[in-house]
C-alpha cells in the first residue's frame, strides 16, 4: 500500500522539486538569492494569519477549477471551459446575491451558491450534450463557449446588472447582501472548507457509487462501457455538467466570498489554472487539495517575494509552468529518478509506467 | 555456402518481471522452412522481434548469413535481407499495389517517384516468384489473401533472403491457407529461408522442414514433421497431455430461443454487411457460424447484442422482440456475450479483476444499493468467479492488464456465466489463448448448452466450429451459404462454402 502511494505521489512531488530547483537557477542568473526569495515566498504565504488567509483564498477557486477538470478527465474528456463555467457561475451567484434582499442567510447564501452551480452545470452540459449527440469535440466547444461566457458576463455587469452607485464607471455588479456573503472563521474562509468538502464528495462519488463506476469505465474504455450496457452518451453529457457545476461553484465562491460582487475581468485566467491543478493532482479529487494549496501559496507569497528580494513575480508563473512540464512529461522524471534508485525500484517504476 | 541464413545463439531477453527468452538458439538454413510453434506468451514474438531488430537481446547474438550482427533496428534487418510479414498488414489501403510495394524504397528520377520503373520492377518480381498481382489495383479493394501477397512482394522487393511470417494463415480460408503454403514451398526453391510462426499444428506438419517448440521462453523441443504428430506437438507446447478434441454428448435441442428473420445490417461505412439473414438457434444446441473474418460476423453479433441497430429485420428471444432494445435490456433478457475483441470490449485494462467482474452488473443488487457500490459483496463475487473459473492471479486486486490472454478470457467467461443464460453469444471465444484455457472454455460452453442454453458460436477457427457445433451455418459476404449438420460436415465442404462456392 505504502509503495503504491509512493508511486502516485512521486511524480508530482519530484516535479515540484525540479520546478523549484530550476527556479532557483533562474533567480541566481538574475543575480538574486534563491534562499532569500523562497523564504520571502513562504513568509508571504504562510507567515501570519493574514498570509494563511490569502493562501486559502487563492487556493479555493483553484480547488474548484481543478476538480472540474479532474472530474471530466475521469470520463476521458478534457474540459477547457472551466473559465466560461466559472464566469457564468460567478455572475449569476452575484445576481442572486445582490438582487434579492431580506432573506435569512441560511436561505440566501445556499440559494446564491446553487444558482451559480446550476449556471456552470448548464454551461458545461452544453458541451457534453453536443459531444454525445453530434460528436462535436468538447475541447473546441468549451473553448468557444469561454468567449460566449466572457462576453455575456461582461455585458451583464456593464448593462442590466451594473452597479450604479455613486460615480462608478466600472463594469461590475453591486455588492452582494450580507445574507449572501460567505463568512470567514479566523484565518479560514468558509469557502475553502466548502471546497475541501466538495473534493471529498467528488472522490466518494467517483470511487464508491455506481455512477462513478460508469464515469470511470467510460473514461478508461468507452467500448467496454458500451458493451456492458452503460449509456455512454448520457455519462458524457452528465459528466460535463458536473464538471461545469464544479467550476461554476468556484465562481460563485469568488463572488460571494472573496470579491463580494462580480466584476468583469477580475476572474480572468482562474478557470485555466484548474488544468494545472488537475494535472498536478493526477486527476485525483483528493490530490486537488494539496495541489491547489501549493499553487495558492506561491501566488499568495509572490508579492512579498518581489518586495523583499526583488525577484519578478513572473518567476512564479515560470515555476508553475516548469512543474506542469515535469508532470506532463513524467518520462523525464522517471529517467532522473532511475539514476538514484537501486535496481528493484527501477523495475517497479518501469512496470508502473507500462501499466499507466 | 551459407550455413545459417538467420539464427539466434543463446539469446536471452528479460522484461520487468518476465524472462521472455531464455538461452534460445535457432538456425534457419537456406531453402528451408522453420516453424516456430508455441502458445501465446511462449516467447515467439519476442524472439522474432529480436531477429528483426526491434529489440536487442540482453545476452546472446543474432546471426545473419553466418555472421554475428548487432541489429540497431528493423531498417538494418531489412537492409541485411530480412523481410517480415506481420499478422496485421502494414499496408496503406487507399494506395495502389505498386505504391505499397515500393513505399520507402521508391525508384526515383530527378527527385520524383518513377512509378513506371516501379511498375516494371514489381511485374518482373511477381513473374519471377509466381506471385501474380495487379500492380494498379487499390489495396483496399483486394481480398485479404491478395493483400498478404502484396506484403510478401514488399519484402521480396527489398531483396529479402529470409521471410518471417507471423501467423499468416489466421485470416485465410482453408483453401487460401493451403494455397499460401504451396506458394511458400515454391519460394524456398529459390534459396529463400522462411520462419513461420503459428499455433496451428496441422500447418506445421504440412509445411515445415524444421520445428522449434517454445514454452515459457525456452526451447522445449526441436523436431521434424516426419518424427512427430499433432498430439506430440501439443504436449510439447503445453507441457502436459491435452485433449485436442472436447468430448461432447449428442445435443437434445428444444424450442427455438433466438429467431432471426430477414435481418439486414449495415457496417460502419454504410455498406450492407448482412443481407436478409434468417436462422434460429434452439435451446440446448450450439449453432456454429463459420466464415472468413469480415463476412458479417461482427455485425451479426453486434446486432443481436444491441450494439448496432439493424436496418431491416426482426430478432426475437423466446418470442420476445429484441430488435431496437439497448444492450442492457438485452442482457436482462438472459443474453450473455463473450465479445470478439477482449481488450476492446471485454475488460477495462486498468480496472482490478474485482471491478471487471461487475462491469455488467454493478448497477444491480446486491452489487450496489441505491447507487452505492458494495465493496465487500463485489470482492466476494470476484473471488468466486476467479476460483470457479480458474483465473490464475495473485489476487483480485491486480489490474486486468496483468493477466495473460487466457486468464483474461476466463475472467470474462466467468463474468458472463454468473447468471442463468438463455442465449450465449460466443464470438471468437478462444482467440489467441493457450491450449489449456481453450480446453477449459470449450468445456464451459458445452456445459451451458447441456444446461439448456442456446449457443451461437462465431469463430474463424474451423477446428473450433467443427469440434463444438451441433449445426454449422457458413457466412459468406453477409449471407448464409448453407446450414449443415455438424456430424455430416467436413473441412473441405465448409471451406468451399467459406469461399462462396456452392457447386
Amino acid at each position: 500500500m505504502s509503495r503504491s502511494v509512493f508511486r502516485i505521489v512521486a511524480i508530482p512531488f519530484m516535479a515540484v522539486v525540479f520546478g523549484v530547483l530550476i527556479g532557483a537557477l533562474l533567480i541566481v542568473s538574475q543575480g538574486g538569492s534563491p534562499a532569500e526569495a523562497y523564504k520571502a515566498l513562504l513568509v508571504g504565504g504562510l507567515g501570519d494569519s493574514d498570509a494563511v488567509l490569502r493562501t486559502l483564498q487563492k487556493a479555493t477557486p483553484l480547488i474548484f477549477g481543478g476538480l472540474a477538470v479532474a472530474f471530466a478527465f475521469k470520463a476521458g474528456m478534457f474540459n477547457i471551459g472551466g473559465q466560461g463555467q466559472l464566469l457564468v457561475g460567478a455572475v449569476f451567484a452575484a445576481g442572486v446575491g445582490f438582487g434579492i434582499d431580506g432573506l435569512p442567510v441560511l436561505i440566501h447564501l445556499p440559494a446564491a451558491l446553487i444558482v451559480g452551480a446550476v449556471a456552470g452545470a448548464l454551461w458545461g452540459g452544453i458541451a457534453g450534450t453536443l459531444k454525445a449527440t453530434t460528436g462535436a469535440h468538447e475541447v473546441i466547444v468549451t473553448i468557444m463557449l469561454n468567449f460566449v461566457a466572457g462576453n455575456l458576463t461582461d455585458w451583464l455587469a456593464a448593462n442590466p446588472w451594473k452597479d450604479n452607485s455613486g460615480s462608478n464607471i466600472v463594469a461590475r455588479t453591486p455588492l452582494v447582501e450580507n445574507s449572501a456573503t460567505i463568512p470567514t472563521i479566523g484565518a479560514v474562509p468558509v469557502g475553502f472548507l466548502l471546497a475541501v468538502a466538495v473534493s471529498v464528495a467528488c472522490w466518494l462519488v467517483l470511487e464508491r457509487t455506481s455512477y462513478g463506476f460508469e464515469v470511470r469505465s467510460v473514461g478508461h474504455n468507452r467500448h467496454a462501457a458500451q458493451y456492458s450496457g452503460m449509456k455512454v452518451g448520457w455519462i458524457m453529457s452528465s459528466t460535463m455538467a458536473v464538471s461545469g457545476m464544479l467550476a461554476g461553484l468556484g465562481g460563485a465562491v469568488e463572488s460571494l466570498g472573496v470579491d463580494g460582487r462580480f466584476e468583469a475581468g477580475v476572474n480572468v485566467g482562474l478557470g485555466f489554472e484548474g488544468i494545472t491543478i488537475a494535472l498536478l493532482a493526477r486527476a485525483n479529487p483528493l490530490g486537488v487539495i494539496p495541489a491547489a494549496l501549493l499553487v495558492g501559496l506561491m501566488e499568495a507569497g509572490a508579492a512579498r517575494m518581489q518586495y523583499k528580494s526583488d525577484v519578478a513575480p513572473e518567476l512564479i508563473d515560470v515555476i508553475q509552468a516548469l512543474i506542469l512540464f515535469f508532470v506532463a512529461a513524467p518520462i523525464i522524471i522517471r529517467w532522473l529518478l532511475r539514476m538514484r534508485h537501486d535496481n528493484s525500484e527501477q523495475l517497479q517504476l518501469g512496470a508502473g509506467w507500462g501499466k499507466s | 555456402m551459407t550455413e545459417t541464413l538467420l539464427g539466434a545463439r543463446k539469446v536471452r531477453k528479460e522484461f520487468p518481471g518476465v524472462l521472455a527468452n531464455d538461452d534460445i538458439s535457432i538456425s534457419l538454413q537456406p531453402g528451408r522452412i522453420l516453424a516456430l510453434l508455441g502458445e501465446n506468451g511462449a516467447g515467439k514474438s519476442t524472439l522474432v522481434n529480436i531477429l528483426f531488430g526491434m529489440y536487442r537481446p540482453d545476452e546472446g547474438h543474432v546471426i545473419i548469413k553466418d555472421e554475428i550482427v548487432d541489429l540497431r533496428g528493423p531498417d538494418e534487418a531489412i537492409s541485411r535481407g530480412i523481410g517480415m510479414v506481420h499478422q496485421h498488414f502494414q499496408l496503406v489501403p487507399p494506395m495502389r499495389v505498386v505504391e505499397n510495394i515500393v513505399l520507402g524504397a521508391e525508384p526515383t528520377r530527378r527527385g520524383l517517384v518513377d512509378l513506371d520503373e516501379a511498375r516494371t520492377r514489381v511485374i518482373a518480381l511477381s513473374e519471377r516468384y509466381g506471385l501474380e498481382v495487379d500492380p494498379d489495383a487499390l489495396v483496399e479493394d483486394l481480398p485479404v489473401g491478395m493483400q498478404q501477397r502484396v506484403e510478401i512482394l514488399k519484402a521480396l522487393y527489398r531483396d529479402a533472403d529470409v521471410l518471417i511470417l507471423d501467423e499468416p494463415t489466421g485470416v485465410l480460408t482453408p483453401q487460401e491457407a493451403d494455397h499460401l503454403l504451396g506458394v511458400l514451398r515454391e519460394l524456398t526453391e529459390t534459396g529463400l529461408g522462411i520462419v513461420f510462426i503459428t499455433h496451428k499444428l496441422r500447418e506445421v506438419l504440412a509445411i515445415a522442414d524444421d520445428i522449434v517448440v517454445l514454452r515459457n521462453g525456452q526451447v522445449v523441443g526441436e523436431t521434424r514433421p516426419s518424427d512427430t504428430d499433432e498430439s506430440d506437438l501439443a504436449e510439447m507446447m503445453v507441457g502436459r497431455n491435452v485433449m485436442l478434441q472436447v468430448e461432447k454428448s449428442v445435443s437434445r435441442p428444444g424450442d427455438p430461443v433466438l429467431e432471426v428473420k430477414e435481418l439486414e445490417v449495415k457496417d460502419d461505412r454504410g455498406q450492407i454487411a448482412l443481407d436478409s439473414l434468417s436462422f434460429e438457434v434452439r435451446a440446448g444446441e450450439i449453432l456454429g457460424v463459420a466464415g472468413v473474418e469480415g463476412n458479417g460476423q461482427r455485425e451479426l453479433v453486434e446486432a443481436i447484442t444491441g450494439l448496432r441497430a439493424p436496418s431491416v429485420g426482426v430478432m426475437k428471444i423466446e418470442g420476445e422482440e429484441l430488435t431496437g432494445e439497448s444492450p442492457r435490456q438485452i442482457t436482462k433478457k438472459g443474453v450473455a456475450h463473450i465479445p470478439e475483441d477482449r481488450e476492446k470490449h471485454g475488460v477495462v485494462a486498468i480496472y482490478s479483476l474485482a471491478e471487471n467482474t461487475i462491469l455488467n452488473r454493478y448497477h444491480r443488487k446486491p452489487f450496489s444499493i441505491r447507487g452505492i457500490l458494495r465493496r465487500d459483496v463485489i470482492r466476494s463475487h470476484a473471488q468466486d468467479v476467479v476460483d470457479e473459473f480458474d483465473v490464475r492471479t495473485p489476487s483480485i486486486s491486480v489490474p486486468a492488464s496483468s493477466l495473460s490472454g487466457g486468464n483474461k478470457q476466463k475472467l470474462i467467461v466467468g463474468r458472463e456465466f454468473s447468471d442463468d443464460i438463455k442465449l450465449l453469444i460466443a464470438a471468437q471465444p478462444t482467440r489467441g489463448i493457450d491450449i489449456g484455457a481453450i480446453e477449459f472454455i470449450h468445456r464451459r460452453i458445452l456445459e451451458q448448452r447441456d444446461k439448456g442454453a442456446a449457443v451461437l458460436l462465431v469463430s474463424a477457427e474451423l477446428d473450433e466450429i467443427l469440434g463444438l457445433s451441433d449445426r454449422i451455418a457458413v457466412l459468406y459476404d453477409g449471407k448464409i451459404m448453407d446450414v449443415v449438420d455438424a456430424q455430416e460436415a467436413n473441412r473441405e465442404q465448409i471451406g468451399l462454402l467459406m469461399a462462396g462456392i456452392t457447386d
